[in-house]
């Protein structure tokens, strides 16, 4: 794992002084709540509709154990006991209290974490595939890109106050399990197919919100050691031509829409010829410098497959089901990558208890190499589990509550934090997971529906990428009620595309129900394997419009009778 | 910070004024008896367009004075037990705490609208 340097250490703590006088000011009245908001933002802490939340940086998803305790103690002292990770591979805190804050960032100092660039019109924290570095189809560990292009963001004089707020994804994989076409700049590292060179293919312009769009490829093959002059031509392009007087239009996809694809790369390709390349780049020393901190950690050589394991599994079935639904497998032989799912039957996605959290950094640091992975969809990773340990690790799961054999499957929901906590939602989000995982919590019924993401934002914004559900929903307010639109065919991966609605909006409690016709649907029309985005693809949205609408009609009449 | 529309005529009374503590972030309330008051059935109820300038007036001193961020009014309607209750599911939301935790927030300190 990346560690801090004398820099990055005399940064952060340089930033903890400043923001501790900055609220010290803002109490006694010397700097006024205008002065301060900017100043409380760019240091992640914003005024959500019970309190304060501070979110904190975890780049690239990547953390220690001793960093999970750190969080956890934070959650127990300045907290209500849990912590939530986020969409952004993030960890949020929804109770802390403004004198509070300085001490906490301190807190996080001692283990190299801030809250830095997690909120405001910067480069936000960079996020990457989950199983960087363990995956079988990777051509490179991402993370030591995404490490690059975090020193090269952080506080980076000319992008500190952009047009709006920026983020970048990276994938090493062929299989994009970082949603890189849906990220302002998405970085996909690949072979050169004739040279066999690596490079990174460059896609601008993704988003979610109330304008989704996919990313437009600006180039399909750059050379590693150009990567930040190259961003940096794309965020002078931005920077200059971006909106900045309506808010709504002011994200670098709809300068690539406005400007269109064609002039957009010819604009960025004018910047780059005219910077001097050597300058912005980082030096091969430097790169290999961080790349040493992400070489693999020492594996014992052994077979691909372990007996221990296979027989465990042959005498549990609840062991066996979790290997094989959270099991990823890793490119060392004997060895595996786990999920561990955030979303028991009814709770709330992405949310864990001081006490979880302890435990789960135990397990971290005696069975995964002191390692772990936040992953964009809210759960955890322990990236290197020896496949003899599996057996120990789900039982040491299963003791803390986190043995949930669901990861992808209808239950394991991406939701935004909604109404329940943020002052921008027009809809509550939680309980409607809540409610979809408690009508599909039959672990025989999950398996037989397979693949398959629901993605809820509580407000246009998107937080929950609904958008790019397989089935999304968005809530909005309609006449002074909650009311909820379904989407179909969403999806994050290398295929992206963006769902599609099934018809008009429906009330809270009648989302499960609409889900239950959508899965009916798939069931009915599926061939093969198909998964149900595959489904959606091949059968086109009808059947699917006239699943939910009979749904829609047999509910208003059940409602009338 | 969003919050719940107004109606663009002004208010329809009664309306209660709500704010963050600005220390600790709790949403307070302009309390009946002067100053500010976390628990919503304490809070001070305006019922025309005069008091409901009073308690805006108090706000935004307050606001100056760095008590408190955050300030507006909001919609309410007296329930049967005298306490006002948010006529807007975001407000009402606001007055108890998050609906996934009933263990958290004000629904877990206080009595609040049912």
């Amino acid at each position: 794992m990346y560690r801090y340097d004398e820099f990055d250490e005399r940064f952060v703590r340089d930033r903890v002084r400043q923001f501790r006088s900055q609220v010290e000011r803002r109490l006694d009245g010397s700097l006024s709540d205008d002065e301060f908001k900017p100043l409380r933002l760019k240091n992640g802490l914003y005024l959500q509709l019970h309190a304060y939340m501070l979110r904190v940086a975890v780049p690239y998803g990547t953390l220690d154990s001793r960093q999970l305790r750190q969080l956890a103690l934070i959650a127990e002292k300045y907290d209500k006991g849990y912590a939530h990770f986020t969409t952004r591979q993030n960890l949020q805190y929804n109770w802390p209290k403004l004198k509070d804050v300085p001490d906490i960032l301190d807190l996080l100092a001692d283990v190299e974490m801030h809250a830095i660039q997690t909120s405001g019109n910067c480069i936000r924290n960079v996020t990457s595939d989950q199983f960087a570095g363990v995956a079988k189809d990777e051509v490179e560990d991402p993370r030591v890109t995404a490490e690059l292009i975090r020193q090269w963001s952080s506080l980076h004089p000319e992008f500190v106050w952009l047009p709006r707020k920026f983020k970048i994804a990276v994938t090493g994989a062929e299989h994009d399990r970082a949603a890189i076409k849906v990220h302002d700049i998405g970085i996909r590292i690949l072979r050169h197919a004739e040279t066999n060179e690596v490079g990174y293919e460059i896609v601008v312009g993704g988003g979610l919100g109330r304008t989704p769009m996919i990313g437009k490829v600006v180039r399909s093959f750059l050379p590693k050691a150009e990567l930040l002059a190259y961003l940096e031509a794309i965020l002078r392009v931005y920077n200059a031509e971006g909106r900045r007087d309506n808010k709504f239009k002011a994200r670098v996809k709809i300068l690539v829409h406005e400007t269109g694809e064609e002039e957009f790369r010819a604009r960025v390709e004018a910047e780059y010829a005219k910077l001097n390349g050597p300058t912005v780049n980082a030096p091969e020393g430097e790169v290999e410098r961080i790349a040493a901190y992400f070489a693999p950690p020492a594996y014992e050589t052994l077979p691909e497959r372990s007996q221990a394991l296979e027989t465990a599994r042959a005498s549990d079935p609840a062991l066996d089901r979790f290997v094989e639904q959270n099991g990823f497998a890793h490119k060392v032989p004997g060895y595996i990558a786990l999920t561990v799912s955030l979303k028991g039957i009814g709770e709330v996605p992405g949310d864990m208890t001081d006490a979880q959290m302890r435990a789960f950094a135990d397990i971290a640091e005696r069975y995964s190499k002191d390692e772990l992975r936040v992953t964009h969809s809210q759960n955890l990773v322990l990236p290197h589990v020896k496949q003899d340990d599996v057996p120990e690790v789900f039982a040491a799961l299963k003791a803390n509550g986190l043995a949930t054999a669901n990861a992808g499957l209808i239950t394991d929901i991406i939701a935004c934090p909604g109404l329940d906590y943020c002052a921008l939602a027009t809809a509550k989000s939680i309980p409607i997971a809540q409610a979809i995982s408690k009508t599909f919590a039959d672990d025989d019924r999950q398996r037989e529906i397979g693949e398959l993401p629901i993605k809820i934002s509580g407000c246009i914004n998107a937080c929950g990428h609904h958008h790019v559900g397989a089935i999304g929903i968005l809530g909005l307010e309609k006449s002074g009620v909650e009311n909820y639109q379904i989407t179909v065919g969403g999806d994050a991966s290398e295929n992206a595309a963006l769902g599609e609605r099934v018809g008009p909006g429906i009330d809270a409690d009648q989302v499960p129900g609409a889900v239950e016709a959508l899965v009916s649907v798939y069931l009915r029309e599926r061939q093969g394997s198909e998964r149900f985005v595959d489904t959606v693809r091949r059968a086109g949205l009808d059947p699917f419009k006239a699943g939910f609408q009979a749904f829609v009609s047999g509910a208003g009449q059940e409602a009338a009778e | 910070m969003a919050e719940a529309k107004v109606n663009k005529k002004g208010p329809k009374f009664p309306v209660i004024l709500v704010a963050n503590d600005l220390l600790d972030g709790e949403v307070v309330f302009a309390a009946k008896d002067g100053g500010w008051t976390p628990e919503p059935g304490k809070a001070a109820v305006a019922d025309d367009a005069d008091a409901a300038a009073e308690l805006e007036a108090r706000g935004q001193a307050e606001f100056k004075a760095n008590r408190i961020v955050d300030p507006y009014l909001v919609e309410v309607r007296i329930a049967e037990n005298g306490m006002p209750v948010a006529t807007h599911f975001r407000e009402a939301l606001r007055q108890k705490g998050p609906t996934v935790h009933p263990d958290m927030g004000k629904q877990a300190e206080y009595d609040v609208p049912a």
